[in-house]
């Protein structure tokens, strides 16, 4: 079995990763892919100065998002003793998380419920509402 | 030391020759004498740039630039017609590795290079041109918008394919180091000398076309809704604004320019869009002008040749196929594939001359602000028998905007905003590319690329002073200059591109490049 848990770098990644945990301990083999998305558009706008400097930079959010987020997840799962790996990509959240679980043959994707309200969330919907709606794969959403 | 002196003492007899004058000239306003010494500083460049082939009155600089575009439309079998969908699929990103997802995508190298390009060029020079050479220049315009699509082809596959990337991951890219390296690379010599000489004039069309010329015309555009004040004014509030982002570092200002323009472009095509169909009985009529003009001038001044004259002039000095800019902007573009940042970058010269120039022009034929004499059915000249009289003497800018505001009443007050943010768009584009050939000329360190960042705050002052006619002459003659080196190196360095060319079609054919599926 394969579970895709996909963190945002809230707190309540936390829950996801335990739930991932208990799926995981129920199961006999069970691999963890821990995806962590840098919201990114090819479609944006950017002056020539960032577009010089953009490779540098991504190569500075990967390493970032790297420490901070997906090593420590990863990290965690390792010590209870699961088969965990990580993968950081730039895009929209929730098609590239989607994209990854269909590309790697995961049977689930676990996500926490989306942190982030307000405005924006309620024009264009939060990324977890939309990978529930798109994804091609099972989807948990963990309250 | 005899020499020395001698020096001095014909200085301090200048000096007391001209001092008298200087206290007389002193009753005039500032701008005019920042006027008068501009004009008198530029005026041997701008001669000789735009010098008529010996016999005739035809500009050689004009006949250069077509001559190269249609040489390259040529050689490369109508690449901007049999790769056009295929650009298309490239800008959505239909062919770009998921896994390279975060870099510079080619829409947004093509959406950066746009933003340096569509400008005043596509809202003041299409009233240059329309208002001197008549409707039909409008059609010389397109045309060499269409032969265009080519050079900027060419100059943008060597862009990416010859850019230098820095350990630090940085790239640098444009015609200075693919002459120095395509040269090297073929054995030819003299690479280096083109290089700095196409750098030089880089950093004169960086100070003229990408700043004065904006400065000057978005000075002009406010004053038609202010009233008219010192050129000199706008001049430091603009550089002080441009220093605050070049110098100071302040992202948030060029960020929420950079997102504002493409709306702004949009916008602008809207309404000219609206101007049109509301006129739509009159579409018919527009493009007759246009093309019985561009045979026959309609008694413009200079007849068909002036007609041609200004449309090719003004085509090239909006979208700037091949003077080697744009090469700066894509070189940035993450791919294996050089050539595909050539196929993007043909979509140029389309959108901004083919489209939004014409769209421009359409509004101001439509509008009739050009007059006619009724009796012969040719435009009447103004005074000087210089250019088309117009309903209220307008040129330029101010020309598109009595145009829009016939039609739409509110229009020339967004116009003001649409220029000043196409003006400083263009502006912190151009310091880009100024900055570009100026390190490679002096080495990159934070001491000489603030020299040349306070030059170019100082020209955007003197820009903002002078008169629209010595600035837009050394203006299109700084760009013109560089197109003079860039294409010149091109006609040696198109065979490398012919050869990405067709190594690039097989593969696209045999299916070895394909679509990546989302």
């Amino acid at each position: 079995m394969k579970l895709v848990i996909g963190l945002d770098g809230q707190s309540s990644g936390e829950k996801a990763l335990d739930f991932a945990k208990s799926i995981a301990k129920a199961s006999e083999a069970c691999e963890l892919i821990v995806v962590y998305v840098i919201e990114w558009s090819p479609f944006s706008f950017q002056t020539a100065e960032e577009n010089e400097q953009r490779h540098k930079r991504r190569e500075e959010e990967i390493a970032i998002a790297m420490e901070r987020v997906v090593e420590p997840a990863v990290a965690s799962l390792k010590a209870a003793g699961h088969d965990a790996r990580a993968i950081v990509r730039h895009g929209d959240v929730a098609d590239t998380i989607d994209a990854v679980a269909h590309s790697e043959g995961a049977t689930q994707i676990i996500v926490a419920r989306s942190s982030a309200g307000g405005f924006s969330s309620r024009i264009f919907g939060s990324s977890t509402a939309n990978l529930v709606m798109n994804a091609r794969v099972p989807v948990t959403v963990v309250a | 030391m005899r020499k020395i002196s001698s020096v001095l003492l014909a200085i301090v007899a200048y000096l007391a020759v001209a001092l008298p004058s200087f206290a007389q000239e002193a009753a005039t306003t500032l701008d005019e004498r920042v006027n008068a010494a501009f004009a008198n500083a530029t005026g041997w460049f701008v001669s000789f740039i735009f010098a008529p082939i010996p016999g005739t009155n035809f500009s050689w600089i004009v006949l250069w630039l077509v001559v190269g575009a249609t040489v390259f439309t040529i050689y490369f079998a109508a690449v901007q017609f049999r790769f056009f969908g295929h650009a298309i699929a490239l800008v959505k990103g239909d062919y770009s590795d998921p896994n390279n997802a975060g870099e510079v995508s080619h829409f947004q190298a093509l959406a950066t290079a746009l933003s340096g390009t569509v400008g005043l060029g596509n809202i003041a020079g299409v009233a240059v041109a329309v208002g001197i050479g008549g409707p039909g220049a409008t059609f010389w315009m397109i045309l060499a918008g269409l032969l265009g699509m080519a050079s900027k082809f060419t100059e943008c596959t060597l862009g990416v394919k010859y850019r230098n990337e820095y350990p630090d991951g940085t790239v640098s890219g444009g015609p200075m180091y693919y002459i120095s390296k395509g040269f090297k690379e073929l054995g030819l010599p003299g690479g280096k000398i083109l290089a700095v000489l196409f750098s030089i004039f880089c950093i004169l069309g960086a100070l003229g076309g990408g700043n004065m010329f904006q400065a000057n015309q978005a000075h002009a555009q406010i004053t038609q809704i202010t009233g008219d004040y010192p050129g000199w004014i706008t001049g430091l509030v603009f550089a002080a604004i441009v220093f605050a982002v070049i110098v100071g570092g302040i992202k948030s200002i060029a960020k929420v320019t950079e997102k504002v323009v493409p709306f702004m472009g949009i916008l602008y095509v809207g309404a000219a869009l609206v101007v049109i169909i509301v006129n739509y009985d009159m579409i018919g009529w527009a493009f007759g002008q246009i093309f019985v003009g561009a045979f026959t001038g309609l008694g413009v001044a200079g007849g068909l040749i002036g007609a041609l004259i200004q449309g090719f002039r003004r085509a090239a000095f909006s979208n700037e196929a091949g003077v080697g800019s744009a090469a700066i902007a894509h070189s940035a573009v993450k791919t294996n594939e050089p050539i595909t940042e050539g196929f993007v970058s043909l979509l140029e010269p389309l959108i901004d001359t083919v489209v939004i120039c014409t769209m421009t022009a359409l509004v101001i034929i439509i509008s009739q602000q050009l007059l006619i004499d009724e009796a012969t059915g040719l435009y009447m000249l103004n005074e000087a028998g210089t250019a088309v009289a117009t309903v209220d003497g307008n040129s330029g800018v101010a020309l598109t905007s009595a145009a829009f505001g016939s039609a739409i009443s509110w229009f020339p007050y967004v116009l003001v905003l649409a220029v000043v943010l196409f003006a400083f768009s263009t502006m912190i584009s151009w310091s880009y590319y100024g900055l570009k050939a100026w390190t490679y000329l002096f080495g990159e360190g934070k001491t000489t690329e603030l020299i040349f960042k306070l030059i170019f705050c100082v020209f955007i002052v003197i820009g903002a002073a002078a008169s629209l006619g010595p600035v837009i002459d050394f203006s299109d003659a700084a760009i013109f200059a560089m197109a003079v080196v860039n294409i010149f190196c091109l006609y040696f360095l198109m065979k490398v591109v012919k050869a990405e060319l067709t190594s690039y079609s097989a593969r696209l054919r045999s299916g070895e490049i394909k679509k990546f599926t989302h």
